[in-house]
């Protein structure tokens, strides 16, 4: 249970960052509370690690045109607790109250999170159903990722060889927008079984946009439009079942999974739709 | 095999400053036990579910054994042996898990005294619910975790009573 042998090295700015990450088979290591796990296993033996702590400009939460970006080193507590977050984008706050404990949170990052692609990963959900964008350096030079082509599968992303996830920013909803964000886990802070994000927008009262994301429930989340179907409840449900495929394993069978959904959706629009009005009073 | 590159790592270790040459790949619970023999902090799971391994790295509690000591070269860091008082008698949480019967046979305990000591200070007045919460992400195998809420709740009695306690 002790990592394999890695050169470790620890860039001084992002220049020299992706210079090191040209090297075959490198790995980033942000806040580490996925990958260390990884490493101690020996599920992953990266050769070359690039410790990207020390990288101070990717350490910030800032507010950027009409968009909150968050840099790749904050952490998720900094996230939860940071005012800006929850005045622009409270799904993320919504959501990081499910990941892991607190223990966790102080040091693992929501960045690295989503770099991460955990099919149940909350983060992951939430990013694919705000579209956020994902900025990623390498040394060819910049470009930005759409969430939806970000996730390819579990644990899998477009990432190239070479580049890094500096950071991502997310969309900027007004008060008009509610989200939630409701999972089942056999523990608080486990994974969850079976979770949900909605996001609905509100006017006069009556609904003119709904979509949610649901998470462990196939390779990644799955984003659903159901403006259509969100006031006929089986017509949400046959909606939503008909693209999602949860598998079975030793904490839930895909039948279960099932149903959680059927109910969590529900809940989850629910409680958007109620905190979207209480955000606009 | 080439021999491993070694790499100066510097802590404050409960206010003392220590350093050792170490491979990147050293844990930072392997840190504290192997190259600065403090065994104070336990090794469970070593995948960070367990909690044993908790400790303080500028004053937040996170999980020694998914953190490379490298990577927090020039950190404080407070472990259970640093949580005792001044004179050598026990710190306020300590001697709450001692009256409290928060311990059996006492493996997990490090990890919980470092959480529970930082989970006080930001919240001096818990309700049991919020004490449970607290001590969630920690494993215990003996005590079925009872003695162990009475402990934190003992804990912020002490506290409020202004038992003394030097950190």
């Amino acid at each position: 249970m002790k990592p394999s042998r890695f050169q470790y090295v620890r860039p001084a700015s992002i220049p020299e960052a992706v210079v090191a990450l040209q090297r075959s088979n490198s790995k980033v290591l942000a806040g580490g509370q996925s990958l260390t796990p990884l490493l101690s296993m020996r599920l992953a033996a990266p050769e070359v690690l690039v410790d990207i702590n020390g990288l101070t400009e990717l350490a910030g939460i800032e507010v950027r045109g009409s968009e909150l970006w968050i840099g790749a080193i904050a952490r998720h507590q900094e996230v939860l607790t940071h005012p800006l977050v929850g005045a622009h984008v409270p799904l993320l706050q919504q959501a990081l109250t499910h990941v892991a404990h607190p223990v966790i949170r102080n040091r693992g990052t929501s960045v690295g999170s989503i770099a991460h692609a955990d099919p149940a990963g909350e983060l992951t959900a939430v990013a694919a159903l705000l579209g956020a964008r994902i900025h990623v350096a390498s040394a060819q030079g910049v470009r930005d990722i759409p969430a939806k082509e970000f996730f390819v599968g579990p644990l899998e992303s477009s990432l190239l060889h070479g580049e890094f996830v500096t950071g991502v920013s997310f969309p900027i909803f007004e008060s008009s927008w509610g989200s939630s964000c409701v999972e089942i886990a056999r523990r608080h802070g486990d994974y969850a079984l079976a979770g949900v994000c909605a996001l609905v927008h509100v006017d006069g009262g009556l609904i003119t946009s709904a979509t949610i994301a649901i998470f462990s429930v196939a390779g990644t989340p799955v984003v659903i439009d159901v403006i259509d179907v969100c006031d006929e409840s089986e017509k949400l449900d046959q909606k939503v079942q008909s693209l999602i495929e949860p598998d079975t394993d030793i904490h839930a069978t895909a039948e279960y999974r099932r149903q959680l959904v059927k109910t969590l959706v529900v809940q989850a629009l629910t409680e958007a739709r109620s905190n979207a009005e209480s955000r606009r009073s | 095999m080439n021999p491993e590159e070694l790499f100066l790592v510097e802590l404050t270790v409960n206010g003392n400053p220590l350093s050792a040459r170490v491979p990147a790949r050293r844990l930072l619970s392997d840190f504290l036990r192997h190259d600065l023999r403090l065994t104070g902090t336990h090794v469970g799971c070593e995948h960070g579910v367990c909690g044993a391994c908790t400790v303080l790295l500028d004053g937040k509690p996170v999980r020694g054994c998914l953190i490379f000591a490298v990577s927090v070269s020039g950190s404080e860091v407070t472990t259970v042996e640093g949580l005792v008082n001044n004179d050598g008698s026990l710190g306020v949480v300590q001697r709450a898990f001692h009256e409290s019967h928060g311990l059996q046979c006492g493996f997990c305990t490090p990890g919980f005294i470092t959480t529970i000591h930082a989970f006080l200070k930001e919240n001096p007045h818990p309700t049991e619910e919020e004490a449970r919460e607290a001590i969630a992400g920690n494993l215990c195998r003996c005590t079925g975790y009872q003695n162990i809420i009475k402990s934190v709740l003992r804990a912020a009695d002490l506290i409020d009573s202004g038992v003394r306690d030097d950190h």
